[in-house]
């Protein structure tokens, strides 16, 4: 039962941040209606941002707002320069241009910092949370930062006005112009605050997965299934598979013999496969009933 | 009376196709004005060459100034709503977070709780469903939220879009009325496109017949509805 109680916390440790990829994901997949391929890129340099400021001495905390605000900007110029340009493009020059954005942030990394792996500090420690065995500190810090994320989300969109417009111009664009909001900027701003969300999420597994240009190649890829199991239309959703994702990957790695840890990717790309297959449109996506 | 919205020569295009072939009319202030016309007049294409939501060359002024080469949320903040064909409702969101919506470009957050409960009052339908989602409301329910989510921008100058299509006789009768109202008691100016030509005519001040992108008759709505040949070649009543 312990080993289950710790599998389960420990899931939802790292769920917290596929929830927070997926919500990434799922934030500019409505804004844009294309899944951005290079989002864990993004996450990733974002974090070496932070990992070379704290190498010239600014301390975590510092290091991590000026990281936020970085990937807040890089997001926004990464949609005006590239993206806004391709709003009218077929769907396959997109995936070529976030294919191409991948390999660029990628390799850039490598050149910048070099592909050997570096240790990435925790703020938290890693010590017994509590002082139980089940979850340490950072892992609690990483459900903690989260949920404080999450929440501040909720009560953007659902509050403030420019959380509102933001809405308004993901669902119908042409109607929010005629209500005079500028959807153009709305995207972009979607954008910023897509890559500053990945930026919390590379800042927060570095210490777990070591800070390297490939870290968040898996971890998007579990981001990708939490979105699609929960939806991709569904932010909600969005963070809601993320757990489970998280929960489901550590449970089938402990009590399915054979599966170790070499056999969980490929247990996220099936399960992102059996969502397609049997609930296309994810746990919570959009079914409102309409009259005509 | 002062001319509020001027169009010259106005010519629209989708893609190569030309949609509208030289289009002149004006609109006064405080007026209501009709455009009639059959199926693929160019009714639609008028309202949104307005609004440059088509490409289009030609004059079109607004008190004076060009809209041309506007971007479509600028000329929103002229005070130009637009209520366009299928209303533009927010379906996925409350009836409370459209009228919102459409005060999204002004700054008096007094005016806008106020005004909220003015639409309240003109639609008392909508104060009893504030909470529910807009894409859950009949097709009346979701026309009204339309109106009032456009009368949120304190607009000077309101363009409908066949604000008749799909409802039933009796709920275009009140719409209509509301319509009159709002043009008589809150001045804001009316520009209405319809297919429903007898109703319009007894609401509207002024009327523009077009047919296949040109205007082929204008006049005082009184008149054009008087005149027994206009209808029966035109209007097809």
């Amino acid at each position: 039962m312990e080993l289950f109680t710790n599998q389960v916390l420990a899931g939802i440790a790292t769920g917290a941040i596929y929830a927070c990829m997926a919500l990434a994901v799922v934030m500019i997949y409505q804004a844009i209606d294309h899944l951005n391929f290079a989002q864990g890129e993004m996450a990733m340099f974002s974090t070496f941002i932070s990992w070379q400021l704290m190498q010239w001495g600014v301390p975590y905390w510092g290091a991590f707002v000026l990281t936020l605000a970085f990937a807040f900007a890089g997001g926004i110029v990464i949609e005006r320069v590239l993206f806004k340009p391709l709003a009218k493009a077929p769907i396959l020059t997109n995936v070529a241009g976030f294919i191409a954005l991948f390999a660029i942030i990628n390799s850039s990394a490598g050149l910048i910092w070099d592909f050997t792996i570096k240790q990435y500090p925790t703020p938290f420690g890693s010590a017994p949370f509590l002082g139980s065995q089940l979850i340490s500190t950072h892992q609690a810090g990483m459900i903690g930062v989260t949920l404080v994320l999450l929440l501040a989300l909720y009560f953007f969109f659902q509050y403030t006005r420019i959380g509102l417009a933001m809405r308004a111009a993901a669902s119908l664009p042409e109607s929010a112009r005629l209500v005079g909001i500028n959807t153009s900027w709305m995207i972009a701003l979607g954008w910023g605050m897509a890559s500053a969300i990945g930026a919390i999420a590379g800042m927060l597994i570095a210490p777990v997965v070591f800070l390297e240009p490939n870290m968040m190649v898996g971890v998007l890829l579990y981001g990708f299934a939490a979105a699609v199991l929960g939806g991709l239309t569904s932010p909600l959703g969005a963070v809601v598979g993320g757990f489970l994702m998280g929960i489901f990957e550590n449970l089938v790695g402990t009590y399915i013999p054979g599966v170790g840890n070499e056999l969980k990717l490929p247990i996220a790309l099936a399960l992102i496969i059996s969502v397609l297959v049997v609930k296309p449109a994810g746990l919570f996506g959009r079914h409102i009933v309409k009259r005509v | 009376m002062t001319t509020l919205l001027n169009v010259k020569d106005l010519r629209a295009y989708y893609g190569q196709v030309q949609a509208l072939h030289g289009l002149s009319f004006s609109l006064n202030e405080g007026s209501l004005v009709t455009l009639l016309g059959a199926n693929g007049a160019g009714k639609t294409t008028t309202l949104r060459a307005i609004c440059n939501m088509v490409r289009s060359t030609g004059a079109i002024e607004f008190e004076g100034k060009p809209l041309n080469n506007r971007s479509t949320e600028s000329i929103v903040r002229f005070g130009i709503a637009h209520v366009p064909q299928g209303r533009g409702t927010f379906t996925t969101m409350t009836v409370e977070e459209n009228l919102q919506l459409g005060a999204i470009t002004r700054k008096d957050s007094a005016g806008i709780v106020s005004d909220i409960e003015r639409m309240y009052a003109h639609f008392p339908v909508l104060k009893q469903r504030h909470t529910q989602v807009a894409g859950t409301l009949s097709g009346g329910e979701q026309q009204m939220l339309a109106v009032a989510r456009a009368l949120m921008l304190r607009p000077r100058l309101m363009l409908l879009d066949e604000p008749s299509f799909g409802l039933a006789p009796l709920v275009v009768r009140d719409l209509f009325g509301i319509l009159g109202k709002i043009n008589r008691e809150d001045k804001v100016s009316i520009l209405v496109v319809e297919q429903n030509a007898q109703l319009a005519l007894e609401l509207a001040d002024q009327a523009y017949v077009i047919e296949t992108g040109r205007i082929v008759m204008s006049g005082k709505a009184k008149d054009i509805a008087n005149n027994e040949e206009i209808r029966k070649s035109y209007l097809g009543y």
